[in-house]
């Protein structure tokens, strides 16, 4: 239990607020939120945080709840299992998942907290993790795909004392940057994370001065109060008593098992609402666990909820009360210490999916489709012409799924404020050229509301390197619902200078490449919304003239079109009859053919061969 | 006699001012603005004050003019079809962007899929290829090229974009192609990202250009209608057009870079607020420009607007230099409202527009806005100035009750909520250019215009502590004021990534004077010597992804080269960020920009008076402030003298402006007319 010093130590009374003060501190808040992020990306190094933006702030008030973010409260964990002191001038740093609860889920992440005290006592927290492109261990980026303990992830930083009482421990720095391959970049993304820090830490102390203490830690209640509210009402109304479930699955491991599955149970119990993920998979024997910290996952599901209702509303933590997330304990979503987690992305990615469908269910009007798949790595490393070592580690992105508010958008981002890296920028700074980058048309699954496409990249090497991937969903595909097709799986192509061809598995660490080799980046696309054979088809006709849809592609659309792909309404109209009396009344989800189907056609229409079911030990090394 | 005009082409009005250069003397005219073709309001307007001024039209000689037109253009998706050529393999750059869905965690269930600025059906890809040092890794293969215009030709394009990639390195491909246009489509105007943007980032670079050809037909017309009407009239005078950065430009550069006057408007009217908060004696200011739907703010320090190097309208956003503008959603129609969800009081983005206005305005509206929150509290008088516009004051309390009903307070807290809340979102705006650019507001002067600035300005002073608030006399004019004292400014700039110690003081030193040398060629065609030359260098630490400029004396270059450079980004860095880095430093781009010469104009004078204000006192009237009912002085602007003072509460009104002084605030009236308001124990 850490010990909180407080010079002044003062009692802050609960005070009345009129409602609209209230409102005025929750916009003063969400400026201090986007500030931080603004700071951060104006002086960050890597491109993974300055560009790509892999990166998570949030303020929370003096007990440590979050009032502004997006990823749920840590700071209470970190309280309670800290040791040493907290005091004004601290600056707090870690990256080990099993010392903060899973406030971060992966060594990679590292999370700065900072206590903000004014005159004395305390008044709130600032904080924000974001993602190191290297943290050392035995693959470059720092995410092996074959590691079995944490211990092969690389540096892992306890909660400590970066800053204490102002004063830099330059030392202990010094030892972590000693363990990663980038120092430079570690240590200039860290100062910037500090730096985001203290601005947040700093508009805190003037809404104090401007408000008045108590005024503004009344109004932080007031806030947490309100969202308690709104979320008791919309789980009373769209929440139901009885169970609902949902499962999806990541693909593989990348040591030739798979898929995991990840299944979770939805119902209400009075006014709280239980989300249990009994069912779901033991932890893997490799680096795809992801420790799913509890009030993250309460974060998530408050945010899908009230998205719809009040876009303007700031996420805090005061509905977490009323939910109850249980999550198996040696599971993949809860591994025992000291499981490998490196490679969680893709279970990060993928119960977005099932949070998706499972809130949908009771309202198909309101569902999306699948293709918040996991944000897909490339690692590619070496020594250059002039011995220099280089690195760069990207995030891709791939089709928006179909929504009901509309077609999902080609090759974005369902992360925030994520962005990819200017093409321009990769050749200038590493030793490669982008021959292709552009959306693969028809991998956005058909719909009234089409998915969105993935994404073909085509990395041409300069240099002789190594390369990592990290990608899931080659093997199950990005569902579509309410009679919407699934989205296209993704891909990754290596072709020799040679010209020969090899199909990369869509996790792989320490893959060789040439001069003139060009590796063929192919993300997922976003699963299809609502009744295809409904789209209008002047509309497919315009997305063939684009080059979205193909004219083979358009038939899937029940669309048949003349040589200037002009709309043949007679053909048109005769081909939806038939394809409709076909498929009959759709159902709701669409996941494309079963597990078993697809392993025995996986190696003819993947080139890769079908992962074998997983086959669980009893813990980690 | 010289004489020179300002004119500012507005929705509603085309204001316009002329000087005469020898005596100083100005005079004013307002016309109705004619959308359809904005000369023709344009062309009367140079008639109207030309009688007013007993002048001949020929006698004019210098035209400054800013203008919406590009603007609308875009803000109306009512720009040219543009054809975009883009490199083998880069046809969907501005289809994917940069994959960036706003709106946070889940914003992607809620956020429209954009269309892009050029369609992909107009786009074709072009084999070639150069690397990012410039060399030619794949020929440009010009029969494609040809093949793939032939097929544009019949899809009706009006304008044509070339942006390869890396050709910031190397135009040659760029080039190259253009004349190709020229050949196959020789009617359409082409625009090269090479010569728009030669800068590094092909998304922006080439969004840039797009939007350069989109606005390109539209400006094109309209300056060279305006330009052949005023020859037409014998009026010989020099025709300029005001930039976004606030410098003006020739009709030649504004015909073929018509991005660069995408805030052409906004910037009159930060160059007019300047121009008035100078007379009144003061030079660093923030600027708040509040209208029906929304509010521009501004910063200006030491006499010098901010400029950015991005300019955003609406939903589009290039890299183009201008005036530091940050725009807010927040103005009289916005509309408030209460999510039943959270019972939270929301102000806008949402706008009842003109069409049907505030609750207030009698014509059909029923949203609670925030001019009706204004009416309810008793800052808009319901009858002003003869009785020239009323309000429907029961139809304000109506909406209005809405929100009080629905949050559970009274009337008139639910008024001073929304205007509270509104208030709050333009503070925020303002906090942006200013405190987060390590900015103290303290330090800065408020200068408030705009049809609903006057009434919001002194609540503004008071949460940035922003003093004197200053509201200038018939806030219309500010603009042409704006237009009419801006210098003729050109710039030239290069992309140039070096490590500092990948290159030398010698080699920056001639590339700057190089750029200088480049920039004044185009002052010199516009018959005029470059007075002022500024330089200015892109700095950041090898490995950051953005840069801040950095101003740089040429004789202090001289004396200290890199090395002074390096400490005064490592100030900046710190005042901005909070801490400097011990890394190496990175110039990213050099710039040179040359202006004209200055203008003298000699502002108006109004009557001396005494500290009574009592002369223009027209009355009181109730109004609700700081939680109570007060009974405020109403006053007649027309009315009052320098020297006056008004202590607050107070309302003084004129006929397109109303101006509310908040109780313990006095206004003193300057010599200009202008009301500076002030904390009463300051």
């Amino acid at each position: 239990m850490a010990q909180i010093i407080e010079p002044n130590p003062r009692e802050f009374a609960t005070v009345e607020v009129d409602p609209v003060t209230i409102d005025i501190i929750e916009n003063a808040l969400r400026n201090a939120r986007y500030e931080m992020d603004a700071v951060l990306f104006r002086t960050a190094m890597s491109p993974g945080i300055r560009e790509q933006h892999d990166e998570f702030p949030i303020i929370a008030d003096r007990k440590g709840r979050m009032v502004v973010g997006q990823f749920g409260s840590f700071i209470r964990g970190f309280l309670d299992t800290y040791k040493d002191t907290v005091e004004e001038g601290d600056v707090f740093l870690t990256s080990d998942p099993y010392s903060c609860d899973a406030a971060i889920s992966h060594a990679n992440d590292w999370l700065v907290l900072v206590p903000v005290f004014l005159d004395g006592a305390l008044v709130g927290w600032a904080a924000m993790f974001g993602h190191m492109t290297d943290v050392g261990g035995k693959v470059p980026g720092s995410l092996p795909t074959d590691a079995t303990s944490i211990y092969e992830e690389g540096v892992v930083v306890p909660p400590f004392k970066l800053y204490r009482r102002g004063e830099l421990n330059d030392e202990g720095l010094r030892l972590i940057l000693r363990q990663v391959r980038m120092k430079e970049w570690n240590r200039s993304d860290l100062n910037a994370i500090v730096a985001a820090c203290r601005t947040a830490a700093r508009r805190v102390t003037e809404l104090c001065r401007r408000f008045g203490t108590e005024t503004y830690l009344s109004t932080l209640d007031a806030l947490l109060e309100r969202n308690r509210r709104a979320m008791a009402q919309l789980i009373k109304t769209t929440v139901s008593e009885e169970k609902l479930t949902f499962t999806d699955y990541i693909c593989d491991d990348g040591r030739g098992h798979g898929p995991y599955k990840i299944h979770c149970t939805m119902w209400r119990e009075g006014e709280k609402v239980v989300l249990d993920f009994e069912g779901t998979d033991p932890q893997a024997e490799g680096s795809i666990n992801f420790y799913l910290n509890e009030n993250m996952f309460k974060m998530f599901f408050g945010i899908y909820m009230i998205m719809v209702f009040d876009p303007q509303i700031l996420w805090n933590d005061g509905f977490y009360p009323l939910i109850d997330v249980r999550i198996p304990e040696g599971s993949l979503l809860k591994p025992r210490y000291p499981a490998a987690l490196s490679c969680r992305t893709h279970g990060l990615g993928r119960i977005f999916d099932v949070l998706g469908g499972l809130l949908g269910q009771r309202q198909p009007e309101f569902l999306n489709a699948a293709g918040f798949s996991s944000s897909p790595h490339l690692m590619y490393s070496g020594y250059d012409a002039n011995g220099e070592w280089y690195q760069l580690y990207q995030i891709g992105f791939g089709g928006i799924p179909g929504r009901p508010f509309g077609d999902g958008p080609d090759g974005h981002s369902l992360w925030p404020s994520f962005t990819n890296v200017p093409n321009e920028f990769l050749e200038a700074y590493f030793p490669l050229v982008i021959d292709k980058y552009e959306t693969v048309p028809d991998s956005g699954g058909p719909g009234l509301h089409r998915g969105g496409n993935g994404i073909e990249i085509a990395y041409r090497f300069l240099e002789p390197g190594e390369i990592s991937i990290h990608d899931d969903r080659w093997f199950t595909y990005p569902w579509g619902v309410n009679g919407g097709l699934p989205g296209g799986r993704s891909r990754k192509v290596l072709v020799r200078a040679d010209g020969t061809t090899e199909v990369l598995p869509s996790k792989c660490d320490h893959v060789r490449v040439e001069p003139d080799d060009v590796l063929h980046y192919i993300t997922w696309g976003g699963g299809g919304w609502g009744d295809p054979y409904e789209r209008d088809p002047e509309l497919v006709a315009k997305e063939v003239d684009r080059g979205l849809v193909t004219r083979e592609g358009g038939r899937r659309y029940g669309v048949v079109l003349d040589d200037d792909l002009g709309v043949d309404v007679g053909a048109t109209e005769k081909l939806r009859a038939q394809l409709r009396e076909q498929r009959g009344e759709p159902a709701v989800f669409d996941f494309g053919p079963p597990i078993e189907e697809l392993r025995a056609r996986c190696l003819e229409e993947t080139g890769l061969p079908a992962p074998e079911p997983p086959v669980f030990s009893r813990g980690g090394a | 006699m010289p004489y020179r005009l300002g004119v500012d082409v507005g929705g509603t009005f085309t204001d316009l001012l002329l000087i005469d250069e020898d005596s100083g003397a100005t005079h004013r005219a307002k016309t109705p603005s004619t959308p359809d073709d904005p000369s023709r309001g344009v062309l009367s307007g140079i008639q109207k004050i030309c009688e007013a001024a007993r002048i001949e039209p020929s006698e004019l000689a210098h035209v400054l003019h800013g203008t919406t037109v590009a603007t609308n253009a875009v803000l109306e998706g009512k720009g040219a079809r543009v054809g975009l050529l883009v490199t083998e393999g880069y046809g969907q750059v501005l289809q994917v962007a940069r994959s960036f869905v706003p709106g946070g965690l889940a914003g992607w269930i809620i956020w429209p899929k954009p269309e892009p600025l050029a369609a992909l059906e107009h786009t074709i890809e072009v084999p070639e290829r150069v690397d990012a040092r410039g060399d030619v890794l794949r020929a440009l293969d010009e029969d494609a090229l040809r093949e793939g215009l032939r097929e544009l030709k019949g899809r009706g394009v009006e304008a044509l974009t070339v942006s390869f990639v890396n050709s910031f390195a190397n135009a040659a491909h760029e080039r190259r192609a253009a004349e190709i246009c020229a050949e196959e489509l020789p009617d359409l105007p082409v625009s090269l990202s090479s010569r728009v943007l030669p800068e590094i980032r092909e998304y922006e670079r080439t969004l840039t250009t797009v939007a350069n050809s989109y606005v390109r037909p539209t400006v094109s017309r309209y300056v060279t209608n305006l330009e052949g009407e005023l020859r037409a009239r014998s009026i010989d005078a020099r025709f300029n057009i005001l930039r976004s950065d606030g410098g003006l430009m020739g009709t030649e550069v504004a015909r073929d870079h018509p991005v660069t006057m995408l805030m052409s408007g906004p910037a009159g009217g930060v160059s007019g607020a300047l121009w008035i908060a100078q007379q009144a004696g003061y030079d660093n200011l923030l600027t708040l420009d509040m209208g029906g739907t929304s509010t521009d703010v501004a910063l200006v320090e030491r006499g010098q607007p901010k400029v950015g190097r991005e300019t955003t309208v609406g939903d589009l956003t290039v890299r183009a230099s201008s005036v530091d503008v940050r725009t807010v959603g927040a103005g009289g129609g916005s509309i408030a409202h209460v999510p039943e969800l959270t019972q939270a009081l929301r102000v806008g983005p949402q706008s009842a527009g003109a069409e049907p206005g505030p609750a207030a305005y009698g014509q059909g509206g029923e949203a609670p806005t925030v001019t009706d929150a204004n009416v309810v509290l008793g800052y808009l008088p319901p009858s002003l100035l003869g009785g020239e516009m009323t309000l429907d004051t029961e139809a304000a309390k109506a909406a209005v009750s809405q929100i009080a009903d629905a949050m559970g307070l009274d009337l008139m807290h639910a008024a001073a909520g929304i205007t509270d809340i509104v208030n709050e979102n333009m503070f925020g705006a303002l906090r942006l250019v200013s405190v987060q650019q390590g900015h103290d507001p303290r330090e800065f002067a408020l200068v408030a215009f705009g049809g609903a600035g006057p009434l919001h300005a002194n609540a503004l002073g008071q949460l940035m502590g922003s003093w004197p608030v200053i509201i200038p006399p018939s806030p219309g004019v500010l603009s042409a004021y704006g237009d009419a004292t801006t210098v003729l400014r050109n710039e030239a700039a290069r992309t140039f990534i070096r490590r500092f110690g990948e290159t030398s003081d010698e080699v920056v030193h001639a590339a700057l004077v190089e750029l200088a040398d480049e920039a004044s060629q185009a002052l010199a065609a516009e018959r005029e010597q470059p007075e002022h030359i500024r330089y200015q260098v892109d700095v950041r630490y090898h490995g950051q992804g953005f840069e801040l400029p950095v101003d740089v004396a040429l004789a202090q270059f001289e004396d200290h080269g890199l090395d002074a450079i390096r400490q005064t980004f490592d100030d900046e860095h710190t005042r901005l960020f909070t801490f400097a880095l011990d890394a190496e430093h990175e110039l990213v781009n050099l710039r040179a920009i040359v202006e004209g010469r200055q203008t003298s104009v000699h502002p108006e004078h109004i009557p001396q008076g005494r500290e009574d204000p009592s002369g223009a006192r027209i009355g009181t009237t109730p109004i609700w402030v700081e939680g109570g009912e007060r009974e405020a002085a109403l006053y007649d602007r027309a009315g009052l003298q320098a020297r006056n003072r008004i202590a607050g509460p107070a309302i003084v009104t004129e006929m397109d402006s109303t101006t509310l002084i908040l109780p313990d605030c006095v206004g003193e009236i300057d010599i200009h007319g202008n009301i500076l308001i002030r904390p009463a124990q300051a």
